[in-house]
C-alpha cells in the first residue's frame, strides 16, 4: 500500500491518532526545551555537521584507520557489503560458538538486514532486550520509530499482550509492574545467552574504538554476560578522533528524547581475556547513496529520530504507514535510494515545511532533499503517469493569454457548474473542503479597468 | 518611499490573481499607501511551484523563462506570498541565456511583509484593527525565508508580521498552542494525501478556536484558502484575512 493509503488507514482510529500526535509532540516540545538550555546549541549543530561532512569526504580512509586500530585492539574486524554478507556473517560466529539463542540490544541496522528472520530460519532464538523491542517482537511487529520502537501502542494494549506472553495479572496496566516483569523474563534471556548482538551508535577512528549508547542498560548487560559481543555498524558512523563524542553525546540525547545524555554510553575498545569482539562494518547501499551528490549528506544522520518526533505527517500517520526500516523524514529520503519503486510515495508524504531540518542535528537539508527525490520519482514514472493539468500547466503559464483564458474558464466553471458536480468524488479537494467563493474578475482584470 | 523612488513591481501568484483579487487590491493599495509607485506588470502568470513540488520542476523551464523576462526592468519585485517568492528564489531551473538577470532575480523579489519591515525599513504602521487575530505562520515564509524565528530553533524570537500587527490599535495577538506548526496544505499534497492534508488543517483550526480567534490570517494565501475550505465546510465561525487586507484596511 502507498504511504496516503497507508495514513488513511491510520487517521480512521482518529482517538488514537490524536493521541499519537500528541505523545511525539511531547517528546519534541522536551527536545525544543533542552536544546534551548544550551547556548551554544545552534554551533553544536554547525559543528557536527562539518564532522560529518569531513567524514563522508575521507570515508575510506577513516574506515581503513578504524580497522587498523581495532584489529591492534584485538577486535575482530569484517567487512559487508550487501545485508546478505551481513547476516551470514553474523550466522557463521554463532555457529562456531554453537550459539542456539543470542541476545540482541536496540539496532536499526540489524532491521534493516532483516537479521531475526534469517537467523530464526536457522534455527536459532533471537531475543531483543530493549523493551520496546522485545514488545514489538513479541508482536511480530517491525519497530514503528527508531528511537521508540512501540510507541504505536498504547499501555492497556502491553498489558494484554504481557498477560498474554509473560503471565502478567489481566488488567494491570501499572507501567512500573509491566517493566519488572519484562525485566524478570529477559534476565533469563540474558543468562542464557552465549553470544550478544549489538549495533553501534559511533565508532573511533583514531583509537579504534566504538561507543554504544542504551538507556535501560541492555546492551551491557548482554555483552558483559556473554562470551562473544557481535558488533554491526553501519560504514558511515565514523567519527574521526574521540573528542568528537564531546559534539555528538551532546546532541544525540536531547534531539531524541529531550534528555541530557544518554544514560549508557558505553565505550568498547578491548575483549576482555578469553572473550571475542566482533565488529562488521556493513555497506547495503550506503556506498551508493555517497555517490549521488544530492542525496549523499543523509548519510550524516545519528538516528535520533527528532525528523520523526516533529514531522506532522509522522505523528499523524504512525511509523508503518511509510512501510520502510527507517520511517519518517529521514526514511523518506534514504529508502528511495535503496528500492525507488518500492518507496516512491514516500518523497511525496510531506509538505515540504521543513521542520525536520531545523530539528535535525547534523543539519540534513531533509525537505530539500525530498523535493529533490520528487524529481528523480518523475523521471521514472515517464509521461503517462503525469496527470493532464501538469501536462498543460507549463504551456499555461508561459503564454500569457492561455492563462488568461483558462483561468476565466476556471472562475466561470466553478461560478456556474451545481455543487453537485463542484463537489463530485473525483474532485480531491472538495472532499471535505469548500472552494472559495468565485470573484467576478480577476486581479488582472481589476487592475485594467481601474490602474492602467 | 521617499524621492528617487525606486520601480516596485507586483507579482501577484495566479490563484490569488484568479480566486483573490481583493488580496493583489490590498497589496496593492498597502504598497501605495507607504510611498511606493508600483506597477503591475501585465502579462505575467505563475511561477511555476506546483509543476516543480510535484516532481516536474525540468518542466517549467517555459514558465520561469517568461517569469524572468517579465520582471527584467524593475528595482523590486513584492509578493503577497512567501511560498511563491521561496519558489522563485530557490526553485526555479536555471535558464540559459538570463543567467544575469535571473541571479538579479533572486536578489530583489520580496515577500510582502520583509519587503515593509526590511527594504521599506518601517518599524510600526499607525492604524486601528480592534480584532482578535490569530496568525498563522505559513512554513515556506518562516522557514525558507525567515519571516519569524522558528520553534525548532535556538534563536532570539522574532516575527516580521506580528511586529507590523502588534502596533495597530485594539489588535488582540492570539497565542496558538503550536505557533508554527504546518497547516497541510502543501500544494498537491492537499490532494494526493487527502486525509492527512484535512486532519492537520482541522488541528490548526482547533488551535485557534480553543484560543479564541476571530480573524485568522497569514501572508499565504494558499493556507488560508485550504484552512477556509475546511471551516467553511464545517461551519467554524472563523473569518479569513490575508495580512495585506488587516494592514490596508488598519491604515484607511
Amino acid at each position: 500500500m502507498t504511504h496516503p493509503e497507508n495514513a488513511a488507514e491510520f487517521l480512521k482510529d482518529s482517538q488514537k491518532a490524536k493521541w499519537h500526535d500528541e505523545t511525539l509532540w511531547f517528546v519534541r516540545d522536551k527536545r525544543d526545551k533542552v536544546s534551548k538550555s544550551i547556548p551554544e546549541w545552534e554551533q553544536l549543530r554547525e559543528l557536527a555537521s562539518g564532522i560529518k561532512n569531513n567524514v563522508l569526504a575521507n570515508l575510506a580512509d577513516y574506515l581503513e584507520e578504524f580497522e587498523r586500530n581495532a584489529t591492534k585492539n584485538g577486535i575482530i574486524v569484517h567487512w559487508a557489503a550487501d545485508s546478505e554478507e551481513h547476516n551470514r556473517l553474523v550466522l557463521e560466529i554463532l555457529q562456531q560458538q554453537d550459539c542456539r539463542a543470542v541476545v540482541k540490544s536496540k539496532s536499526i541496522l540489524t532491521e534493516e538486514c532483516h537479521l531475526n528472520p534469517y537467523l530464526e530460519k536457522h534455527g536459532i532464538e533471537v531475543v531483543d532486550t530493549d523493551l520496546g523491542e522485545r514488545i514489538v517482537q513479541f508482536l511480530n511487529q517491525p519497530p514503528s520509530h527508531i528511537v521508540l520502537p512501540a510507541i504505536h501502542l498504547k499501555k492497556g494494549e502491553i498489558s494484554e499482550l504481557f498477560h498474554e506472553k509473560l503471565k502478567t495479572e489481566k488488567g494491570n496496566e501499572d507501567p512500573t509492574y509491566l517493566t519488572q516483569a519484562a525485566r524478570v523474563h529477559l534476565r533469563e534471556k540474558f543468562f542464557a545467552a552465549k553470544v550478544a548482538i549489538t549495533g553501534v551508535n559511533f565508532g573511533i577512528a583514531e583509537t579504534g574504538e566504538f561507543v554504544v549508547c542504551t538507556n535501560e542498560g541492555n546492551a551491557d548487560m548482554g555483552v558483559h554476560l556473554a562470551q562473544v559481543h557481535i558488533a554491526c555498524m553501519g560504514i558511515e558512523k565514523i567519527l574521526p578522533r574521540r573528542k568528537d563524542l564531546g559534539v555528538f553525546l551532546r546532541l544525540l540525547a536531547r534531539s531524541a528524547t529531550g534528555q541530557p545524555i544518554t544514560n549508557y554510553n558505553s565505550h568498547f575498545r578491548s575483549p576482555t581475556p578469553g572473550k571475542e569482539i566482533h565488529i562488521i562494518l556493513v555497506d547495503n547501499g550506503r556506498t551508493a547513496q555517497l555517490a549521488r551528490e544530492k542525496f549523499r549528506n543523509s548519510l550524516k544522520c545519528i538516528r535520533c529520530g527528532a525528523c520523526m518526533n516533529t514531522c506532522p505527517i509522522y505523528r499523524r500517520s504512525g511509523g508503518f504507514s511509510y512501510n520502510s526500516t527507517v520511517p519518517g523524514p529521514i526514511g523518506s529520503i534514504l529508502s528511495p535510494g535503496l528500492d525507488l519503486k518500492k518507496h516512491s510515495s514516500l518523497p511525496f508524504a510531506s509538505t515540504l515545511c521543513g521542520s525536520c531540518t531545523d530539528v535535525c542535528p547534523v543539519k540534513i537539508n531533509i525537505h530539500e532533499q525530498l523535493y529533490e527525490w520528487r524529481q528523480e520519482v518523475t523521471k521514472t514514472q515517464g509521461e503517462f503517469a503525469k496527470g493532464l493539468a501538469m501536462k498543460l500547466a507549463n504551456g499555461i503559464f508561459k503564454s500569457p493569454l492561455a492563462y488568461k483564458i483558462t483561468g476565466s474558464l476556471m472562475r466561470n466553471a466553478v461560478k456556474s457548474l451545481p455543487n453537485s458536480l463542484i463537489y463530485h468524488p473525483l474532485n480531491i479537494w472538495g472532499k471535505n473542503r469548500n472552494l472559495p467563493d468565485p470573484p467576478m474578475e480577476s486581479f488582472q482584470q481589476w487592475y485594467r479597468k481601474n490602474r492602467a | 518611499m521617499k524621492s528617487n523612488s525606486p520601480s516596485v513591481a507586483l507579482f501577484i501568484p495566479c490563484y490569488v490573481d484568479q480566486f483573490y483579487p481583493m488580496v493583489g487590491i490590498a497589496t496593492l493599495e498597502l504598497l501605495e499607501k507607504l510611498g511606493c509607485t508600483v506597477t503591475y506588470p501585465s502579462g505575467q502568470t505563475c511561477c511555476g511551484q506546483p509543476l516543480a513540488n510535484a516532481g516536474y520542476a525540468r518542466d517549467t523551464v517555459g514558465t520561469a523563462t517568461h517569469f524572468i523576462e517579465t520582471f527584467t526592468d524593475f528595482d523590486y519585485v513584492v509578493c503577497p506570498s512567501g511560498s511563491c517568492t521561496l519558489h522563485v528564489k530557490e526553485h526555479f531551473p536555471p535558464i540559459d541565456g538570463l543567467k544575469k538577470e535571473q541571479e538579479a532575480l533572486e536578489h530583489k523579489i520580496y515577500e510582502l511583509i520583509e519587503f515593509i519591515t526590511d527594504v521599506l525599513k518601517i518599524e510600526k504602521l499607525e492604524g486601528k484593527f480592534p480584532h482578535r487575530v490569530g496568525f498563522h505562520s505559513s512554513c515556506h515564509g518562516q522557514r525558507g525565508l525567515h519571516l519569524s524565528s522558528g520553534s525548532e530553533l535556538n534563536q532570539p524570537p522574532y516575527n516580521k508580521a506580528r511586529k507590523l500587527l502588534e502596533n495597530l490599535e485594539g489588535l488582540d495577538w492570539v497565542e496558538l498552542s503550536r505557533t508554527d506548526e504546518c497547516c497541510g496544505f502543501g500544494g498537491t499534497f492537499a490532494v494526493t494525501e487527502e486525509a492527512l492534508s484535512i486532519q492537520m488543517g482541522k488541528d490548526r483550526l482547533a488551535d485557534h478556536l480553543h484560543h479564541k480567534t476571530e480573524i485568522l490570517t497569514g501572508g499565504d494565501m494558499s493556507c488560508i484558502m485550504h484552512l477556509q475550505g475546511i471551516a467553511t465546510r464545517s461551519k467554524q465561525e472563523l473569518k479569513f484575512l490575508h495580512l495585506a487586507e488587516i494592514l490596508n484596511q488598519a491604515l484607511s
